[in-house]
């Protein structure tokens, strides 16, 4: 990095929704009328005080933020090195940092005057955190998901239906997220005048990767000041999971342009990367294009796309969002990945230690975390981001050790 | 749109047009029903009366694909279809058909893979005539376009309900071949067909291009072809093509299937 001329990270993407060569807008004709809607309506928005107020005012009274950035003693004394902090998305309520992107693109439908909101989910906590805004605005809601995720995250999808959300198992392709996000586009498609597509991640067509960033930041420019306050000094690094990788994205985004904040990303190795069974496009995968834009992608020499494999639903995803795909090639930031095992692992270790049960998708980011800090010193801080609570979970962790809840 | 040599989809509705005939564009999915039964299927399609043939590349996320030509994909996939094949298949159509222009249609990431220069040298080779792929709308399909017409090749765009008059004008510039136009908002073989609103776009387009217009998704019979196309020229028929593939025992059977469907839709529009 250091003899590379510096990059001004709040300038991207370009109007076009470019980072570097990934992002843009790869689409059928039908919604780029919508998405020129969206984008003008946002950039307007953007600038708005009434609109930031509003949201600021839903995030601190609905959402319940600032979230705590908590120092993990015993988890700390446990990995043998640099103090390990977590930012506390999982108080948040619906339990994740989802629901930052959903208040703030509700906010968006409400001005788009649409009646109808959609989404896709993996894990089912994009799916809840959209089904609780609707609730709140009186939407209908529609959720897509994959059939085998239905199955693994039965507690999110009585969430859902308790919210009032109509949830579409969808059947076709891996049953997984990608089928989901193709399923919810064609939905779109199809209603695009009466409704508001809600994306859960920072992928898919310009604006999306955007602005699903930009309403999540608030949790970096939380850990920033709340840095500041706790040890006087910017974090030595900052971790977070990356599956589409919006919770990474809106840590990592208020600190690209600080140099000396390292920055690592942790995909889901499933069974390893080297056994191919995993969801680690940025580790494994090559640049392509998929959901409305270029990125880093799982798929075979003939361009189709692959089965992923994880132990977390949340991170199942053969793609990644295209600011991610930037920030790998330019070096800013590092990408890893932890296995089903090594997330496991971290799961009880948090647990054990600290009385927090993680997300599986954030045990990703802790199970890092404990290698991370074991090679620096005590002085030392690592942020990780907790981006989500592991009570979904516990049924997927009871089946791995073969007991019936 | 540049000066290019004419290709046989010029050639195709220039001959349409002096006969007074309106153009029955027919899509199948490449390796559906088998990879040795596509180049037969195809061959069937022309004898049957279609005017020019939209091969559809396999892949594995089909976004603006409704349920019928979803199956379609996965069963081609599942007999290892792929962009290679396709283009291969398309040489060997050519060993006995010189004539029709061939268009495949698919999504972006497979050409992607095989990489845009290869990809447009290849479909060259194998005689291929142009490409519509969905997901590259004009503000990313540049590259592609470049590379498609330094061989003479063709790139079809599509316009739909939803496109303003701004983008109409910028994209019937890029164009070239045909335009495409997608009657509803919606996927393949969506039901929610609305003629008058047909009717109106395609008088919006008519005043930017001289460019022949064909108009697809949701038609399913030759009184639907008829109808879409009394202020276009041509229609465009897919999901109940691979409806009637997917449901046939064999080859055989899909073949006369299609054959008495195209044959109905041809007899409409001729009428």
């Amino acid at each position: 990095m250091s003899d590379r001329k510096p990059v001004d990270f709040a300038a991207f993407p370009d109007n076009q929704g470019h980072f570097g060569p990934y992002g843009g807008r790869f689409v059928s004709e039908t919604l780029i009328d919508a998405l020129d809607h969206l984008q003008e309506m946002y950039a307007r928005l953007k600038e708005d005080p009434e609109f930031q107020a509003a949201f600021d005012y839903d995030l601190a009274h609905y959402v319940g933020r600032p979230s705590p950035l908590y120092l993990a003693e015993r988890l700390t004394e446990r990995a043998g090195g640099a103090r390990i902090w977590l930012k506390r998305e999982d108080l948040n309520h619906t339990g994740a940092h989802k629901v930052n992107n959903t208040v703030g693109q509700a906010l968006l439908a409400k001005h788009s005057g649409k009646r109808r909101v959609i989404a896709e989910t993996g894990a089912g906590q994009h799916g809840v955190a959209t089904a609780t805004v609707a609730a709140r605005l009186g939407l209908e809601c529609a959720v897509y998901m994959g059939a085998e995720d239905v199955k693994r995250q039965s507690p999110n999808v009585y969430r859902m239906k308790l919210l009032g959300a109509e949830v579409i198992p969808v059947e076709s392709g891996s049953k997984t997220l990608k089928d989901a996000m193709n399923e919810a586009m064609r939905d779109w498609v199809t209603n695009v005048d009466d409704t508001f597509y809600i994306i859960g991640t920072v992928a898919g067509p310009h604006p999306y990767p955007q602005l699903v960033r930009d309403f999540n930041s608030v949790i970096g420019r939380e850990a920033r000041a709340q840095s500041l306050e706790e040890f006087g000094q910017l974090p030595d690094a900052l971790v977070a999971c990356v599956g589409g990788g919006s919770n990474a994205m809106g840590l990592f985004h208020p600190f690209l342009n600080d140099s000396d904040v390292k920055m690592y990303g942790v995909e889901a190795g499933g069974d390893g990367i080297d056994t191919g069974r995993h969801a680690a496009p940025l580790s494994a995968g090559i640049p392509g294009v998929l959901h409305g834009n270029r990125t880093y992608l799982m798929e075979d020499e003939d361009g189709q796309i692959i089965e992923t494999h994880s132990v977390s639903a949340g991170l199942d995803y053969p793609g990644v969002g295209p600011e991610h795909a930037w920030l790998k090639d330019i070096g800013r930031v590092q990408y890893v990945a932890a296995n089903d095992s090594e997330a496991l692992d971290a799961f009880r270790a948090l647990t054990r230690t600290e009385g927090i049960l993680p997300a599986l998708e954030s045990s990703h980011a802790v199970a890092y975390a404990l290698k991370l800090a074991a090679t620096l010193s005590p002085e030392q801080n690592i942020v990780v981001n907790l981006s989500g609570r592991g009570d979904k979970d516990i049924f997927t962790v009871a089946a791995i050790d073969g007991i019936e809840v | 749109m540049s000066e290019q040599a004419e290709n046989r989809i010029d050639r195709r509705f220039a001959k349409l047009r002096a006969e007074g005939r309106k153009a029955l564009v027919t899509y199948i999915v490449a390796g559906d029903g088998g990879i040795e039964n596509t180049v037969p299927l195809m061959h069937q399609l022309v004898a049957s009366g279609s005017d020019l043939i939209e091969l559809g590349v396999p892949f594995s996320d089909p976004m603006a694909e409704g349920p019928v030509i979803q199956k379609g994909h996965e069963r081609a996939l599942a007999h290892k279809a792929s962009l290679r094949r396709c283009l291969e298949m398309v040489a060997d159509f050519r060993r006995d058909d010189g004539d029709t222009p061939v268009i495949l249609m698919g999504y972006a990431n497979p050409i992607e893979r095989m990489g845009g220069e290869a990809f447009a040298e290849a479909a060259q080779q194998a005689g291929v005539d142009g490409a519509l792929t969905v997901d590259l709308p004009a503000e990313e399909a540049g590259p592609l376009s470049g590379l498609l017409a330094e061989r003479n090749l063709r790139n079809i765009f599509l316009l739909t309900p939803t496109t303003s008059e701004e983008r109409i004008r910028a994209i019937t510039e890029l164009a070239s071949g045909f335009i495409y136009y997608v009657s509803l908002k919606g996927v393949t073989g969506a039901g929610n067909l609305d003629l008058d609103s047909v009717h109106e776009n395609l008088g919006r387009i008519r005043q930017h291009t001289d460019l022949p217009l064909c108009v697809g998704f949701g038609i399913k019979d030759g009184a639907s072809a008829r109808a879409v196309s009394a202020d276009g020229d041509g229609a465009v028929v897919g999901s109940v093509l691979v409806s009637a593939v997917g449901e046939a025992g064999d080859a055989a059977q899909a073949r006369d299937r299609v054959a008495e469907l195209v044959a109905e839709i041809r007899g409409e529009l001729d009428r």
